[in-house]
């Protein structure tokens, strides 16, 4: 009995099979969207885990006040019975790119530490060239290099990181300190009766995965969205198919299959196109993992620092995710038709698109909520701070947009309808409306998708405009130089100061504010940096408040997390309390920056890097410089950057890290395109009934068909312009709301009315080709068809 | 066996009695006609006997099984096993070929028997269409596909309901003639409602429904 009502509801499929193909679209590219987002992001969790274990998995981790521990310190720790191993970690230019080298001492961590293998031979270990450890790319680009020691491949290591001995290290990084140490068993007393200006961190305490949450939260939300207008069109294909069995149902039922068989078996059809569908999603999610994995890497390379590799690997957490959301997707969108059947009277006289002619309450019920969710948002967006209040605010708005969605077009429609003077223009508009409710989903999901896509441009080519003339600020100066040693940097200070405008140093160091490592700039001010560094909010002559040594500068995120503003005092570890004279802008960097001048930096950080300087040069005499650099010091390519290159960086960096969001969105409009021609084609065959009469009163197939177009067109302009609105909306809870939740940042808000227009070129193409394939098909219906509604055949 | 079946039904001024306790008994290999204007509610009894509808008072027995106090799961295997119903509108399944819907009910039932479900094909004339589509017969085909899906499991009772009132005079006695050679051969008992008295006149019995009592 079981087999025979499964085999029946199956045969739907073989006789539809491009309602099939719809659905099964539908539902794996939502999956696709969400898994795609899911691999990304369990790829660069696995890779981050990687390197927090690369070198041992440690209790803790002590750190200095600089940045650094002293080696005494360490001895101090050492001899007090703590189980300290000494790290050293920092960045090494090399030709064609930078890797991350980290030193340890192999022979004392444990054996989980993650050094090489037992049977290495401690000698060679220790003995120069010493040995090191790296994945294939990395191992590939050092091998030969001068000084690099024996490198071996290992997948211990993070992409992009050379693990070797700590003495290895320090001669690569020019560094005499280590930057911190690994605590590998619990700590034996109180650190600071032994060490008091050093800090100890337990394992698990937030750290710098803190900072690229943020990223991997955004990734899930699109990911979210993605799914969500996949699911509009499942639950529209959904809906639409079981209202076309209805009859089917209700003969099965009369036939003597029971109610509870007969949903048990629309519920494992369901569960079959579902897994189906989730599997196809779950590959195709994997395709556009690897397509976006590798601008994803390198936007948290260039962003934060973190280390991914460019290889997707099939992890489980991600492909299941991604066919439990498939099959939870299904069976919410089947939800409601599952429960019609169930209510269904068995002499229910079978009614196709009695579904769709949505009763009057249900319509003010949808309405009713729509206000809810878009009265939740106008709070969310007025009162309550936080990412969790952020990301509610995008939930409730577009999701009471969506919703608001069919009443206002249902107004819009009726109005046109009043005012329309021909009868097939009255005609028009009322089938239109009639129309509505089977529509309504796809369009919704249009809407979704437009209101992402403006929201999104809106906020990335905002973020545009305010980074390029970030950059023109910051970089000021025309020419970098960097130095290999301080002393070289002396020489290099002493010999281009009679040559050149300005020599401006920008030297570096960490410091703790507020409990967090933080990156100290120390600078000599000068008047580049009152003419092309303006600040948020300052006090008067913030510039020669740092000059005078008693001041800090903060970037806005550092300000906004210790909620400090111009004129309050700030304690900069080991500096002391400082007054805070100025908070600028700082985009593109999630953590606390402060500037301080160079000489309080030099005098309170020990160790501080102080390798680096900007040039001020007139622009047509820097190849020159860069020549006479070259042949004066020996400086290769690495060391110099003329401040064209590095802005050509920051922005190539800028532009991949929303690679991966412009082509989410894309994708979205995409399926909403999917999404209205599953609807338009499984309405078209269901519409006859209304169009034989149009027909049959003289007016021709071609026309009819025409009609349809233009009927696509109108709708889709009508979604567009509700969704512009809303994207602006969106766009603002971005900048003003997300951004500063995660980032720390606010953007200001530009408008680009010719990217609207595009948009609108888009959607109007996504919804004609859409509307093609059906108004075609109406166009090639014979008369004979339309005959065969007046003689009660269909 | 029907005994004193009641049915009203509620509409804007209360409830409207459809069947006043209606008493009907109808023998194996017997025919009968229910007879009466549109709205007299000869459908609503045909559902009530086919324990598609539960009555508001009185019982209905199929082959002496009280079919109007089951559970909905027992009602529809009563209907699967020992009630063969063919609509007016003939209910076939469109996604499915002829063959299949012939099949239909018997392998819902369990009942398939490959050479009877052939030997039925043969008798109706369905052979060159076992493999179209419903939408691709004619009203007299599909009739004809109907009254085979209703006998293929051997039930002891086949209801119709105005089996012809869909076809011409011509195809409908065909049919007709098609339906009595084969519940005679079954020896099912055949209840139609019809308004047609020129079906009516071919059935062994008839009785006329009339302000919801049988005349």
């Amino acid at each position: 009995m079981i087999r025979a009502g499964l085999s029946t509801l199956l045969a739907h499929w073989r006789r539809h099979p491009l309602q099939l193909a719809t659905l099964i679209a539908g539902l794996a590219l939502a999956t696709a969207l969400w898994t795609g987002v899911q691999a990304i992001n369990a790829e660069a969790k696995a890779s981050y885990e990687r390197a927090a274990r690369q070198v041992a998995p440690a209790e803790g981790v002590v750190t200095g006040p600089g940045g650094s521990v002293t080696v005494e310190d360490y001895a101090r720790l050492r001899r007090a019975g703590w189980s300290v191993v000494p790290v050293m970690e920092g960045r090494l230019d090399i030709p064609g790119g930078r890797i991350t080298v980290v030193g340890t001492d192999f022979v004392a961590l444990p054996p989980e530490g993650g050094g090489p293998e037992e049977d290495a031979d401690p000698a060679a270990l220790l003995h120069d060239p010493g040995v090191g450890l790296a994945d294939a790319a990395t191992a590939e680009a050092v091998r030969g290099l001068p000084g690099m020691p024996d490198t071996r491949v290992s997948d211990r290591p993070a992409p992009g990181t050379l693990l070797t001995d700590i003495a290895v290290a320090a001669r690569l990084l020019s560094r005499e300190n280590p930057t911190h140490l690994l605590l590998t068993e619990p700590a034996p007393g109180p650190l600071n009766e032994i060490a008091p200006g050093l800090t100890l961190s337990r394992a698990g305490d937030p750290g710098a995965g803190r900072l690229t949450d943020s990223f991997h939260l955004n990734l899930t939300a699109f990911g979210l969205l993605a799914f969500a207008v996949g699911m509009f069109i499942a639950h529209g294909a959904v809906g639409l198919v079981f209202e076309q069995r209805r009859p089917m149902f209700r003969t099965l039922r009369a036939l003597g299959l029971p109610l509870r068989a007969l949903v048990g078996t629309a519920l494992a059809e369901l569960l079959i196109l579902a897994l189906a569908a989730g599997i196809i999603g779950v590959a195709l999610g994997y395709a556009v993992a690897a397509a976006l994995l590798p601008d994803v890497a390198a936007t948290l390379r260039g962003l934060y620092g973190a280390n991914v590799g460019d290889g997707l690997r099939i992890r489980p957490e991600w492909w299941l995710s991604g066919l439990g959301m498939a099959l939870a997707g299904t069976l919410a969108a089947a939800a409601a038709a599952l429960w019609r059947i169930a209510r269904m009277p068995i002499l229910d006289a079978g009614r196709p698109r009695a579904w769709a002619i949505a009763s009057a309450r249900g319509s003010r019920r949808q309405a009713a909520a729509a206000a809810l969710l878009l009265a939740a948002a106008g709070a969310l967006a007025t009162a309550a701070p936080g990412l969790p209040a952020a990301f509610g605010l995008l939930a409730t708005l577009l999701f009471g947009s969506a919703l608001i969605l069919p009443p206002i077009l249902a107004a819009a429609l009726r109005m046109a309808e009043r005012t329309a003077r021909s009868p097939l223009a009255q005609w028009f508009w009322a089938d239109t409306r009639q129309q509505l409710s089977g529509l309504s989903l796809a369009l919704m999901s249009l809407l979704l998708a437009l209101a992402a896509n403006i929201g999104v441009d809106t906020m990335v080519a905002s973020f545009r405009l305010t980074f390029t003339a970030y950059l023109d600020q910051r970089l000021a100066a025309e020419l970098y130089v960097r130095a290999e040693t301080e002393s070289r940097a002396d020489e290099l200070r002493d010999w281009l100061a009679p040559r050149v405008d300005a020599v401006l140093p920008v030297w570096t160091s960490e410091g703790m504010i507020g409990g967090e490592r933080t990156r100290v700039v120390g600078i000599e001010p000068h008047a580049t940096h009152r003419e092309n560094w303006p600040m948020i909010d300052s006090l008067p002559s913030p510039w020669e408040r740092v000059a005078r040594g008693g001041a800090l500068l903060l970037n806005e995120q550092g300000a906004r997390r210790l909620g400090v503003s111009p004129g309050d005092r700030v304690a900069l570890a080991p500096a002391g309390d400082l007054l805070l004279a100025g908070v600028y802008a700082d985009y593109g960097n999630p953590a606390a920056e402060a500037v301080v001048s160079a000489d309080l930096l030099v005098s309170a950080f020990e160790g501080a890097d102080r390798r680096e300087f900007g040039v001020r040069v007139p622009p047509g005499a820097v190849p020159a410089l860069m020549d006479a650099l070259r042949d004066e010091f020996g400086l290769s390519g690495g060391a110099m950057i003329d401040q064209a290159t590095l802005k050509e960086i920051s922005l190539g960096i800028f532009e991949r890290t929303f690679t991966v969001t412009g082509a989410l969105s894309i994708l979205a409009l995409i399926v909403s395109g999917v999404a209205i021609l599953t609807s338009l084609l499984t309405l078209g065959a269901m519409r006859l009934p209304q169009l034989a009469p149009v027909w049959a009163m003289g007016v021709r197939r071609s026309r009819l068909a025409r009609l349809d177009f233009l009927r696509a067109a109108a709708l889709a302009a009508m979604t567009f312009a509700v969704a512009l609105p809303v994207g602006l909306a969106l766009a603002w809870a971005l900048l003003a709301r997300l951004n500063v939740a995660a980032f720390g940042w606010r953007l200001p808000m530009f408008l680009f009315p010719s990217d609207w227009l595009t948009l609108f070129a888009l959607a109007m193409a996504a919804a004609l080709i859409a509307a093609a394939w059906p108004v075609r098909a109406l166009a090639r219906t014979t008369p004979a068809e339309f005959l065969k509604v007046f003689a009660g055949e269909r | 066996m029907a005994r004193g079946i009641e049915k009203s039904f509620l509409s804007g001024g209360g409830a409207v009695p459809v069947l006043r306790g209606v008493d009907l008994s109808i023998d194996a290999g017997e025919t009968f006609a229910v007879t009466g204007e549109s709205g007299s509610g000869k459908s609503t009894l045909l559902h009530i006997l086919g324990a598609l509808e539960i009555p508001d008072a009185g019982t209905v027995a199929v082959d002496g099984m009280n079919v109007s106090d089951l559970s909905d799961a027992r009602r529809a295997e009563v209907r699967r096993g020992r009630i063969g119903l063919v609509f007016q509108q003939f209910n076939l399944v469109p996604s499915l070929t002829v063959e299949a819907n012939l099949d239909l009910q018997a392998r819902l039932a369990g009942r398939f028997d490959s050479a009877w479900t052939a030997r039925l094909a043969e008798r109706l004339g369905l052979d060159p269409l076992l493999r179209r589509y419903p939408e691709e017969l004619s009203g007299g085909q599909q009739q004809r596909v109907a009254i085979g899906r209703a006998v293929a499991h051997r039930p002891g009772l086949i209801l119709a309901d105005e089996p012809t009132g869909n076809l011409d005079e011509a195809t409908g006695d065909a049919a007709l003639d098609l339906l009595l050679d084969l519940v005679s051969e079954t020896r099912a008992a055949l209840l139609t409602a019809t308004h047609s008295e020129r079906l009516a006149s071919r059935m062994g019995r008839r009785l006329r429904l009339s302000g919801g009592t049988l005349e």
